[in-house]
């Protein structure tokens, strides 16, 4: 059997402004495998929600525009089919969390209306087997009194429960990959914690494969089987999440860990990348890395670098690695 | 923040180079502006028509081919043709001649309105907002009293209260109008209220008249300017209701709605009467209403950046 | 039960406003520079009948006592009696008011019918042909004239196509409906009289068409510009996310929350309308309040003027206490 659930092929995604074209998705390729849970790391604006939100083919059209590629999910590619059958991918087959607990569900309808009204859509089910299964679902996200959730409306959760609802939401019909996009930078800490635990539990028992967006190295490191890390439209470097934080090989990477504060060392300043993440309208040729890398040489600057393996599923796009 | 003293005996072009220092800022802005409207399709047609009917309006005495209330009942109820562009009425006045000098009138309507309620509205709204509490509350529930009405309903009790005239119809449209300016003004004076340069100018000592004056309502000054662009629409509209219903302009006045009325007598048989005027009101109209949508999407901060 | 409340809640904040609507209304009537006396009585009155009237109505009095004896008045409804019939216009107003509500019902049920289908397909299509043309339909709307609209449809229709009668209720000749609800459309109706339930329909089909295109295009502004935010909200992104057709998306997700500020803004707008209903009546000789007053004014009919504007004005009060509780019961974040 194909150990790869999703395999993204050359995917470029374009929006088309007032000021211009944006490039916002380049030549990406990435794979999520069953079972796993995938980081994709890198700085806001880098793409990861455009790359999250292209694989339920949620661009909206126009501006944005899915201009090449391919997603391959259980090896039918997702953008050649019709409208009608993506539909019954949404949400049943793939299902995706967003950043904002507080505004991703909609207000002036109750908690339990919109849970039903997914799990009936999905599973043919009567209302009262649907009602049981959001009951069943909430009380797996450990949402006490779920019977009473179901009748509120989402102002009168926080946002912590909120998304546990949200959660609950998503993996109720079963889903194969669930796209976590951000699910807990707009919690508290403390929350974040428990609802990152939520969720690792819930997948892993259920084998639910997880794309895990994030730009907190902290909770992948925690949290993820595996990391890609996506900088300017592309991604740089795919690592086990141990081989990425022993031995990472780009020069972007390596930045990124620099910047994390940790515990064990004891440094005066925090290392930060020079320069700025580059704007996607007219970006740098060749490796779009290279206006801020150290070791940028000639051939940074005409070609795309190839994907070089430097160790066993370890990945880097770089002209500095031979 | 910058501060302006007044100072009175200045020497215009040295006020000039001192007001373009001072309001560097809002010099930049307005000329910023200006050249958003330009590139603003509904803007520039909106402004065309406003300028046209604000060029036939002033120029009415010299490009009308007929006097406009001279009365020849030889050529009375004449259909349109080259002599008589939009035809004759009952007495055989030139109808396009009285259109012409009947925008004279819906402009100036609009321009009064606006000014007098623009005027008293801002005033009312900043004391209510800047001053706030119990001088606030009052103010705004009297305000909410004359919404609680259809605005032509009251003006109209008003006109008629006060005796059917043009002058009367003018006030009792502008008593109507105040309120929009000043709940829209209250709401920025809030806004306006908590902000650092009002502290400063508080501890170097401003009174509250000046901070008002000063501060209070030149910060509301573009939000007004939109309103009252499209108040001018409303206004002109209502003006020429209440004159349609025998309480605005009386005859001979060129009004277009007194005209639209004597019009309506003659609709089966001189259909000509009564639809030119009625075009140009709604001309005029969607002159001023798209070009202060326009102006509206062009001074909205979350656009403009 | 938070409903419930919340009326509660209305009907206390309503008792201000209903005192200065009548305040206002006897600030107009009695205070007005001018005589109000020589006001009531006609243009055409001797002096003697005016000052008689003006010691009958107390209008030496000072003015709170003659404010209280108004009010005493107004509860009793006791608006004042016309100058011109002679009744009381009370009862004027009591006959002429069931044409202007069937009028008034007819042109909001067409905006309704009409106006958020059209604002919908305005927010789904943005920037497409369809929005353009309802785009420039509605700026027609809020700036046309609609006495003048009334004389055109008058021309078209009437005049030059013979589609349409032009004025009045129904046909002269024809007995209207035994009265219930005074209704013309909805007696026939309850009668099963067909003959006159067309001719009533196509009766009032000018008028209210005329009458609410204002209305019409205010609505469907504001259904497009409210529908336009909504439709980039995350909240519609998960609906989408989670599989949901199209239809389900506009017409469940996006349309209940796009009615909440749609439902305000109609609600203010009502002026509009009863304000239109003055001149369309006019111009359609519809027997309503409207042509009423118009009457009265070209008469200076004081009394029967005011007590239109009173009347006009509060039901103006309790149909935005009625949208108030529609917009409770369509946004369950309100809170007291």
């Amino acid at each position: 059997m194909d150990t790869d659930l999703l395999r993204i092929q050359d995917l470029s995604v374009r929006f088309f402004t007032y000021q211009g074209v944006v490039r916002a998705l380049e030549g990406v390729w990435l794979s999520v495998r069953r079972g796993e849970i995938l980081g994709l790391v890198g700085e806001t604006g880098c793409g990861k929600s455009v790359l999250a939100r292209s694989i339920l083919r949620l661009i909206a059209d126009p501006p944005g525009k899915i201009s090449g590629g391919r997603i391959l999910f259980k090896g039918r590619d997702l953008l050649a089919l019709p409208m009608k059958e993506m539909r019954r991918i949404r949400g049943n087959d793939i299902s995706m969390i967003f950043q904002e607990p507080m505004t991703s569900l909609n207000p002036v309808f109750t908690v339990g209306n919109q849970m039903e009204e997914v799990v009936r859509l999905h599973q043919k089910v009567s209302r009262k087997a649907a009602r049981r299964i959001c009951v069943e679902m909430l009380t797996q996200v450990r949402m006490p009194d779920a019977e009473a959730v179901l009748r509120k409306y989402p102002h009168e959760l926080s946002g912590g429960m909120r998304q546990r609802v949200m959660i609950a939401l998503e993996l109720s019909c079963r889903p194969d990959l669930l796209i976590a996009d951000e699910p807990t930078t707009a919690l508290d800490v403390t929350v974040q914690a428990q609802v990152l635990h939520i969720l690792s539990d819930l997948t892993r028992a259920r084998e639910t494969s997880v794309l895990f967006i994030t730009h907190d190295l902290g909770v992948v490191a925690h949290l993820c089987d595996r990391v890609a890390v996506m900088y300017a439209g592309k991604i740089v470097e795919t690592a086990p999440v141990e081989a990425l934080f022993q031995s990472p090989r780009h020069p972007y990477t390596r930045g990124l860990l620099a910047a994390v504060p940790s515990l064990d060392e004891d440094r005066e300043f925090l290392a930060s990348i020079p320069g700025v993440v580059p704007g996607l309208i007219d970006p740098p040729g060749g490796c779009r890395f290279h206006p801020r890398c150290d070791g940028a040489g000639e051939p940074c600057r005409r070609m795309e670098p190839a994907g070089v393996e430097v160790g066993e599923d370890h990945w880097v796009f770089c002209h500095g690695i031979r | 923040m910058p501060s302006s003293t007044p100072r009175s005996g200045i020497d215009p072009m040295e006020w000039w180079r001192r007001f373009q220092e001072e309001h560097a800022w809002q010099l930049r802005e307005f000329v910023f502006t200006l050249g958003l409207l330009r590139r603003n399709p509904s803007a520039v047609a909106g402004s065309c028509i406003i300028a046209a009917m604000v060029f036939l309006a002033l120029a009415a005495p010299w490009i009308a081919p007929h006097d406009p209330i001279r009365i020849s009942l030889s050529e009375r109820l004449s259909s349109p043709s080259w002599h008589h562009l939009f035809g004759t009425d009952e007495l055989g006045r030139d109808i396009f001649s009285r259109v012409l000098f009947g925008a004279r009138i819906s402009l100036r309507i609009g321009l009064l309105v606006v000014g007098i309620a623009g005027g008293l509205g801002t005033v009312l709204g900043a004391v209510a907002g800047y001053v706030g509490g119990k001088l606030d509350d009052a103010i705004m529930r009297c305000l909410d009293i004359v919404l609680s009405f259809p605005s032509l309903v009251l003006a109209m009790a008003l006109a008629a209260a006060l005796g059917p005239s043009l002058r009367n119809a003018i006030m009792a449209v502008a008593f109507v109008m105040i309120p929009k300016f000043a709940r829209l003004v209250r709401g920025e004076a809030l806004a306006v209220r908590e902000k650092p340069f009002i502290a400063a100018a508080k501890v170097s000592g401003a009174g509250h008249g000046w901070i008002i004056l000063h501060h209070v309502i030149p910060n509301c000054l573009s939000s007004v300017i939109v309103l009252g662009t499209l108040v001018v629409g409303e206004t002109i509209l209502i003006a020429s209701s209440l004159s349609f219903i025998g309480l605005g302009a009386q005859p001979p006045t060129p009004e277009w709605g007194a005209m639209i009325s004597v019009g309506r007598k003659f609709l089966m048989d001189q259909w000509w009467y009564a639809t030119f005027p009625g075009c140009f009101i709604l001309v005029t109209v969607i002159g001023f209403n798209i070009f202060g949508d326009a102006l509206r999407d062009v001074l909205d901060p979350r656009i403009r950046r | 039960m938070r409903l419930l409340r919340y009326i509660a809640k209305r009907l206390l904040h309503l008792i201000p406003v209903l005192l200065g609507v009548t305040a206002l209304v006897f600030v107009i009537s009695h205070a007005i520079p001018g005589d109000p006396a020589r006001m009531m009585a006609g243009q055409k009155a001797s002096r003697e009948a005016v000052e008689n009237l003006r010691r009958s109505m107390g209008l030496d009095r000072p003015l709170h006592e003659q404010y209280l004896r108004y009010m005493w008045g107004l509860l009793h409804g006791d608006l004042g009696r016309s100058v011109r019939s002679q009744r009381p216009v009370a009862e004027d107003l009591k006959d002429f008011f069931p044409a202007t509500l069937e009028l008034t019902l007819a042109s909001m049920s067409l905006c309704l019918v009409v106006g958020l289908p059209l604002g919908i397909l305005s927010a789904v299509r943005r920037n497409r042909p369809v929005d353009h043309a309802s785009r420039v339909f509605s700026v027609c709307g809020v700036s046309m004239p609609v006495f003048w609209l009334g004389l055109m449809l008058l021309l078209l229709f009437y005049r030059n196509l013979q589609w349409l009668p032009g004025s009045g209720r129904l046909d002269v000749g024809l007995d209207p409906p035994a009265s219930v609800t005074g209704l013309y459309l909805v007696d026939a109706l309850l009668e099963g009289n067909g003959p006159v339930f067309f001719n009533a329909l196509s009766h009032i089909i000018l008028p209210a068409f005329c009458l609410s295109y204002v209305y019409l295009a205010v609505i469907t502004r504001i259904v497009r510009s409210s529908m336009i935010a909504v439709m980039e909200q995350d909240y519609v992104t998960t609906a989408r996310a989670n599989g949901l057709a199209e239809a389900v998306v506009i017409l469940k997700h996006c349309l209940k929350n796009s009615l909440i500020p749609t439902v305000t803004i109609a609600g203010l707008s009502v002026g509009e309308l009863l304000g239109g209903a003055i001149l369309t009546e006019t111009i359609f000789d519809w027997p309503g309040m409207g042509k009423y007053v118009v009457d009265s004014v070209n008469f200076l009919d004081f009394p029967a003027i005011m007590g239109f504007t009173l009347v006009v004005s509060l039901s103006y009060v309790f149909i935005n206490l009625t949208v108030d509780v529609i917009y409770a019961f369509l946004n369950p974040q309100i809170r007291y």
